[in-house]
């Protein structure tokens, strides 16, 4: 497939808003306010059916579609996450330090669509050269008229700021979010109201992704069919960024229309390239830490897409792909996947709170060689008791795809480290820890 | 989460911006519907100015975006990234989550930390370094990866790493 997304990665100032207004940028900011009417931009976005790539896969062009028809008076927010914290993720890193601008614009188009003059972008705090780099553009596209009081001769303003997050991952949760740019702790909140009717300072507000907004600028340029013919289906489709990581020998951010077979993904000479030192696949992390991970044999014709991954009993998430090989450990996998959900926990919820530290340290004492057999199953009934609906947000429930997904799958791992008190595969299986 | 790494310490000098770090205030202040709204950015500005986040700084951001102390406290102790005690002049941050972790970031503490003579969380006695572990950078396809201060450094392994704390060692 023809590069769309990151077609100006790599090239020399691509930051730059000379490189991409030659490029032709911020024509189709052009085109809207000269002939589209808000509603019929919305209605173009639905029709792509642009889902959200932050990881939740949600129709962009729907949820703009929730918000009051009739505001009351009050301002409409646009809040772009780009707090990236999904451990295996970094697409949003790469859009942002080399192409500021087509999220700036992307960002443009969607305000004149949900008729929104003062949006945010949330950075997370790590990605300083990041927000140096948006601030600049920004400053830029304010210089050239591209922001600011009325746009190119429009009627429709627009400021955007770059606001930094300090260090949270759960401020990656829509409301978590909305919550940082208010100033508090980052924990999210009781829904509903959904954030489209009463979101940041109880004003309607619309939360998305970078790479969602950066596709939301295509298809304004390319149109919504242009779109829906990247991809298995409809409900599936649109240039797709894939970040994999792992134990392969080419990691990186590869562009491909939705849907590329994971198999693909790993061994594709234009991809990662198979695995390094030619070991075999364990196990896939398919959608970031908080994807349940899939065996060898799932990963066998599974097409990367929303449903593609949903039908493995998985997620496709933020498009994380994190490979694990045969030599590497399950239980000392989801023991540091565990001591990430553990740190990261905001607190608010007592399952959560109190089931992250407890999955971290059952798997902790299993992987010391100090577990007991009925650990296993422990593992498995906290699990139970933290998601599904004990928490406010869906924080839980990620948290516990690592070691469920691990002692279903690779059960024996487990009852060996019980056992034999060390790990079954790779270089401490040889050390007798008892 | 960050309130078990750190705690607020009553330290410092009682602490009012520099003109300079007033004009940023007032300049981000215009960004936003609410005072409240700035604390983020705000404390950013403080730590930019002084390295770190004093009970007295805390508290003159408190007065200036009319907040209780208390709130602010809450909001620094939840945030990873505010230090609350001061730090070496370089902050080596090693990721370890999955990605980093499978590219020997352990490996890469623990060669760091004897290098350095410190453990996690500690600072060497020349005020140099200091090491902390963090969570996913998003480095991932580069693992492990680094941050020293606001800078990458990615992927790293215990040579180039040498060579960055020599450097870093003569220049700080």
């Amino acid at each position: 497939m023809e590069k769309v997304l990151t077609r100006r990665v790599g090239q020399p100032n691509s930051r730059s808003i000379e490189t991409y207004v030659a490029d032709g940028g911020y024509a189709g900011l052009r085109k809207v306010l000269a002939s589209m009417t808000p509603d019929q931009v919305t209605e173009e976005v639905k029709k792509a059916n642009v889902r959200g790539r932050g990881g939740a896969g949600f129709s962009a062009g729907v949820k703009w579609g929730f918000l009051p028809k009739d505001t009351k008076g009050k301002p409409i927010y646009l809040l772009c996450n780009a707090d990236e914290s999904e451990p295996g993720t970094f697409k949003d890193r790469l859009l942002m330090e080399n192409d500021p601008h087509q999220l700036l614009e992307g960002m443009a188009i969607a305000s004149y669509a949900i008729r929104c003059r003062t949006a945010y972008i949330y950075i997370r705090g790590e990605f300083y050269d990041g927000a140096r780099i948006l601030e600049k553009a920004v400053a830029e596209a304010y210089a050239k008229g591209f922001l600011g009081e009325k746009i190119l001769g429009s009627d429709f303003s627009l400021d955007i700021t770059v606001h930094r997050g300090a260090g949270a991952y759960i401020c990656g949760e829509e409301t978590g979010l909305i919550e940082s740019i208010e100033g508090k702790r980052g924990q999210p909140r009781i829904k509903p109201p959904f954030p489209a009717v009463s979101g940041a300072f109880a004003c309607p507000t619309i939360v998305n992704n970078v790479e969602t907004l950066c596709c939301v600028k295509q298809v304004i340029d390319r149109g919504a069919d242009w779109f829906m013919k990247l991809g298995r289906n409809e409900k599936n489709a649109g240039p797709k960024l894939y970040c994999i990581s792992g134990q392969v020998q080419r990691p990186g951010v590869y562009e491909a229309a939705m849907g590329l077979p994971l198999k693909d993904l790993i061994f594709g000479a234009d991809y990662a390239q198979g695995m390094k030192g030619g070991r075999k696949v364990k196990a896939v992390i398919p959608g970031g830490a908080s994807a349940p991970m899939l065996t060898a044999a799932e990963i066998e014709d599974c097409p990367l897409d929303f449903d593609g991954v949903a039908a493995k009993g998985s997620m496709l998430g933020s498009a994380a792909i994190i490979v694990i090989d045969e030599d590497t450990c399950i239980v000392n996998v989801a023991q540091n996947l565990s001591k990430f959900f553990s740190h990261e926990s905001c607190g608010q919820c007592t399952p959560c709170r109190e089931g992250t530290p407890w999955l971290y340290k059952v798997l902790t004492r299993i992987e010391q060689g100090e577990g007991r057999m009925e650990d296993i199953d422990l593992l498995a009934r906290i699990c139970n008791q933290m998601a599904n609906g004990m928490t406010i947000c869906v924080f839980a429930d990620a948290a516990i795809a690592p070691p469920l997904s691990s002692v279903t799958k690779f059960r024996q791992e487990y009852e060996y480290h019980v056992t034999h008190k060390r790990c079954m595969v790779g270089a401490r299986a040889q050390l007798v820890t008892a | 989460m960050s309130h078990t790494r750190y705690h607020v310490e009553q330290a410092g000098q009682p602490r009012k911006f520099p003109a300079e770090a007033m004009a940023r205030i007032e300049k981000i202040l215009k960004r936003y519907p609410t005072k409240q709204a700035a604390l983020l950015p705000v404390l950013w500005v403080a730590q930019e100015t002084w390295g770190w986040i004093s009970k007295e700084a805390a508290e003159e951001v408190a007065r200036i975006l009319d907040l209780p102390p208390s709130h602010v406290d809450g909001v620094l102790t939840f945030y990873t990234m505010f230090n609350l005690k001061p730090v070496g002049k370089n902050l080596l941050q090693v990721c370890t989550s999955i990605s980093c972790h499978l590219g020997g970031a352990e490996g890469l503490i623990e060669h760091c930390g004897k290098k350095l003579g410190i453990g996690l969380e500690e600072t060497t006695k020349d005020g140099k370094f200091t090491l902390v572990e963090v969570e996913c950078i998003a480095g991932c396809d580069r693992a492990p990866s680094m941050m020293v201060n606001d800078k990458y450094y990615e992927p790293m392994d215990a040579k180039s790493l040498d060579a960055l704390l020599e450097r870093l060692a003569r220049e700080s």
